[in-house]
């Protein structure tokens, strides 16, 4: 007979949740069906997404690529999808696509802008990825591609072609025996950007760059013995001496002796995301250092400089950038020597980063206030002068603190320059899509060229937002 | 560890001026003030000169003449015969008046979006996320034209409205009809809304040509009377409950209290609206909204109240966990958990940006130029600078408005700040 005690000896398999404790009813009844209220909301979000879906998804699903007009495209949606049927006419965008990237920039130097754009993201890969290989090869190599790509389809010449694809492998290789080389090439990715944007003889780049040269040179030789800010003075006078005396002599001898060149663009027939991207980016490159000299002129001790600094910073973010367009526009020639004329897009690049560094100095001086005085104390302990404790204690953990606000205050910018347009010249926004909009094949046409501008101005703001969590995370130092 | 010598005694050398670091900052200082003189000296000379070579002075003396064009929405009297200097405040007017309610607007919005993006329900708080990355990063400027094309070109003509006879017999509708029971009509040319009337109004009288409305004045006197009186009540009330433990109804109270005045002052003026009715080509009566101030008030409140929603989002999770936690425990119920413990120091972070934010919304009115609104920029850096010709005088005017504007916004900001500060040590 069996005994009456029973003792498991092995352990039970265990049960499987209950079904509304699991999988997909486990997470709909917490994310969506947790209370009554919560209930309501979703389901009045569901039937706004539904109802908005409604309209877009078919409207979308009915795209139309060739036609020559708006008629055409109507007939053409209504023929293939029905009498009432709706859809965008992308039609628009393929063939004022040209316009919408370069504006009136001659046909046949296309390839030019579009090679600057290329080394533009080279030369970007060591400031965002910094020695880092793979990042570096894979972009140098794609854009590679996608440079060839461009380039056959904007129907460039063979030669042209191949010495893009000489240049771009030659940087593929530095980016793959040494990474951190490319920082070379974005130093000099502004002159060589403006000679292939602008055009004319390649000797103007190259004094202006010899100027900068010249720069480095005395106050590198100067700041040993004087000390930094009167040595870059020095170098300033210097630099100066030769970009307004000897730079336009020498210049033009060598120009006349070795004519190299491209042929001249005028500055009127840059438009389209060019421009956009021309002034945002050099905006953004020279506002950061000029934005950190002004915030650590606010907290400096010299009361002259330290008023300056706020007036300066203080003026220009009390009054719209609208404002300070204009008076670019109207008022610069009135303070500046009579019958002086330069360039608008000039003009404009100077006014929006005056505007943007005083916005970057409020946000540096916030991450400047939020370090802990014993920072500041340590540095003078080590007897590090201030400009050693400002490049190694101070400013790495200001910046870091400050990502966020300096990211969006770039974003900020870049969405500004769509401003531009409003003093006369040819941005995407205004510039471009006033043009197609008031051709008479395409009039009454509103969505898709709006669609078009913001779709390609949110892909460059919400990569750099995402960028700058990247940057975060990667240089997020504290325990948690 | 011998003690450092002590500094020599020699006297001033003319080379410390550089390399001492106690008068350095002092030659610095000096050079840069020369240079600031030298370039202001440099400026104001070649200010003379341009000025000398266009045959013009500084003069502001056009603010008095008269102004010779016309300005659509106006808030106070204005023709085209009144002055420049009239026109600059009609400008300034309407750029305050797009500008208040922008911010009141996206406030709403923006706590609202910001609140619901904390949100544990899945759907909404991801619906939220799109709203305000897709607004976010997308300029402003195409907000504003998009809203404006489209109020403009989808919307009908007046003609469309029109029910003629043979219509009705064949029991046809019309094209396009009002909304909200007949009152409002959005046409492609504008909205029309209601007109609010008074009877027998308290009447009115002008200052510097400017009517002052005394029924308006009388009723915002009421109402700030029974916000007083409510006020009282509610403090009694705390006294009561301080002091017995129990707090009486005060709700039916207040709602009296702040309701019924006012309803009794509006019905004693006799307060009646006037539609806007279809008569021949257009609209008449009522108050004809533009399209401009409509997509500028619509594109800034749909754009600033993404930036509203960040700061009301990052402030409340600026709250640590623990506050929220010691409430529970303390035996607070949610809602005065938020109210009590939650919101008092998550406003103290969410002010701030909400102010920037405000100050933004009033400095990108100035984007209402691209559709023609007519603020400050459209009217004094606008008309009047082409027709007068006088672009310094005009610049020079409306840079310090919007700075004296944005002055007065920070320095209520920074008051507001050092009030709430936190008192420490």
């Amino acid at each position: 007979m069996a005994s009456p005690l029973f003792v498991r000896n092995e352990m039970l398999p265990s049960l499987p949740p209950p079904a509304r404790e699991s999988g997909v009813v486990k997470w709909l009844r917490e994310n969506l069906f947790s209370s009554a209220l919560n209930s309501v909301l979703t389901v009045l979000a569901g039937l706004a997404v539904l109802w908005l879906a409604s309209f877009i998804l078919p409207w979308l699903a009915h795209g139309v690529w060739n036609a020559s007009s708006v008629a055409e495209c109507r007939e053409k949606v209504a023929a293939s999808f029905g009498p009432d049927a709706a859809g965008p006419c992308w039609a628009v965008i393929r063939l004022r696509w040209n316009q919408f990237l370069f504006g009136l920039y001659p046909q046949a130097e296309y390839w030019r802008p579009t090679t600057a754009a290329a080394l533009l993201m080279v030369s970007l890969s060591p400031v965002l990825y910094y020695g880092l290989r793979r990042a570096a090869l894979n972009i140098t190599v794609t854009m590679t591609v996608l440079l060839v790509l461009a380039l056959i389809g904007l129907g460039t010449d063979w030669l042209h072609i191949a010495i893009s694809v000489a240049i771009m492998l030659a940087l593929a290789a530095v980016a793959s025996v040494a990474p951190k080389r490319l920082l070379w090439l974005t130093l000099l990715f502004p002159f060589i950007a403006f000679f292939l944007i602008w055009g004319g003889p390649v000797w103007t780049a190259v004094g202006a760059l010899a100027g900068f040269v010249i720069f480095a040179g005395v106050w590198f030789l100067a700041q040993k013995s004087v000390g930094v800010v009167v040595g870059a003075g020095i170098a300033l006078v210097v630099a100066s001496l030769w970009w307004t005396s000897l730079q336009g002599t020498v210049t033009g001898a060598l120009a006349t002796a070795l004519p190299w060149g491209l042929p001249y663009v005028v500055s009127d027939n840059i438009g389209g995301f060019l421009l956009a991207f021309v002034i945002g980016i050099t905006a953004i490159s020279a506002s950061l250092p000029i934005g950190v000299l002004l915030a650590l002129g606010r907290r400096s001790d010299m009361p002259l400089i330290h008023s300056l600094s706020v007036g300066f910073i203080e003026f220009f973010r009390g009054v719209p950038l609208i404002t300070v367009l204009f008076a670019a526009n109207f008022l610069l020639l009135y303070f500046l020597p009579p019958r002086t004329n330069f360039d608008l897009i000039l003009r404009v690049i100077i006014v929006v980063i005056i505007f943007a560094s005083a916005y970057i100095a409020e946000v540096i001086r916030g991450g400047l206030a939020a370090l802990p005085r014993g920072q500041y104390e340590a540095a003078d302990a080590l007897g590090l002068d201030y400009w050693q404790a400002q490049r190694l204690i101070i400013m790495p953990q200001a910046l870091k603190i400050s990502i966020p606000g300096i990211v969006s205050s770039f974003i900020g910018l870049f969405k500004d320059t769509t401003l531009v347009a409003l003093v006369g010249l040819m941005d995407p926004l205004q510039g471009v899509t006033k043009i197609v909009r008031s051709d008479n094949a395409w009039k009454g046409i509103y969505w898709e060229p709006y669609i078009f501008v913001g779709g390609i101005f949110f892909i460059v703001c919400f990569s750099m937002s995402r960028y700058s969590m990247y940057l975060e995370r990667k240089l997020k130092t504290d325990h948690r | 560890m011998s003690l450092a010598d002590p500094a020599p005694k020699a006297g001033f050398r003319l080379s410390q001026l550089i390399y001492d670091t106690r008068y350095r900052s002092y030659t610095i200082q000096v050079v840069v003030l020369l240079l600031l003189v030298a370039v202001l000296i440099w400026l104001v000379n070649n200010t003379i000169a341009n000025l000398a070579v266009r045959g013009k002075d500084i003069n502001f003396d056009f603010l008095w003449s008269r102004a010779g064009y016309d300005i659509g929405q106006t808030l106070i009297p204005y023709t085209n015969d009144s002055t420049h200097g009239r026109a600059l405040v009609i400008g300034l007017l309407n750029t305050l008046l797009v500008a208040v309610l922008a911010s009141f607007f996206a406030t709403v919005l923006g706590v609202v979006v910001g609140v619901l993006r904390l949100s544990n329900n899945w759907l909404v708080a991801r619906l939220m996320t799109v709203y305000v990355e897709v607004f976010r990063n997308i300029p402003l400027l195409l907000w504003i034209i998009l809203v404006f094309v489209i109020l403009g070109e989808t919307r009908p003509g007046p003609k469309d409205f029109k029910v003629t006879p043979e219509m009705t017999a064949a029991g046809q509708e019309p094209a396009a009809s009002m909304w909200f029971w007949d009152t409002v009509a959005v046409t492609n040319r504008g909205t029309n809304i209601p007109r609010p009337l008074l009877e027998h109004g308290i009447g009115s009288f002008e200052i510097l040509g400017v009517p002052i409305n005394l029924s308006v004045i009388a009723t915002i006197l009421v109402l700030i009377g029974s916000v007083w009186v409510n006020r009282i009540l509610l403090r009694k009330a705390t006294a009561v409950q301080e002091a017995t433990g129990t707090r009486p109804t005060t709700w039916w109270k207040s709602l009296l209290i702040l309701v019924v005045p006012v309803v009794a002052l509006l019905a004693a003026m006799g307060l009646h609206f006037e539609y806007p009715e279809l008569k021949g080509f257009n609209f008449q009566g009522g108050i004809l909204v533009f399209h401009s101030f409509t997509a500028l008030l619509v594109a800034l409140t749909l754009y600033s109240a993404t930036y509203i929603a960040e700061a009301v989002r990052a402030g409340i999770q600026a709250i640590s966990r623990g506050q929220s936690e010691a409430a529970h425990a303390l035996g607070l119920r949610p809602g005065r958990t938020m109210s009590l413990v939650i919101m008092p120091q998550a406003l103290r972070v969410i002010i701030p940006p909400l102010i920037s934010q405000y100050l933004n919304i009033t400095k990108n009115t100035t984007l209402g130029m691209a559709i023609s609104y007519m603020d400050l920029k459209g009217t004094l850096g606008g008309i009047t600078l082409n027709q007068t010709g006088r672009e310094l005088e005009c610049m020079l005017l409306m840079m310090l408005i919007y700075l004296a504007l944005s002055l007065l916004i920070s320095a209520l900001m920074n008051i507001y700040n050092n009030a709430v500060r936190l008192k420490e040590r």
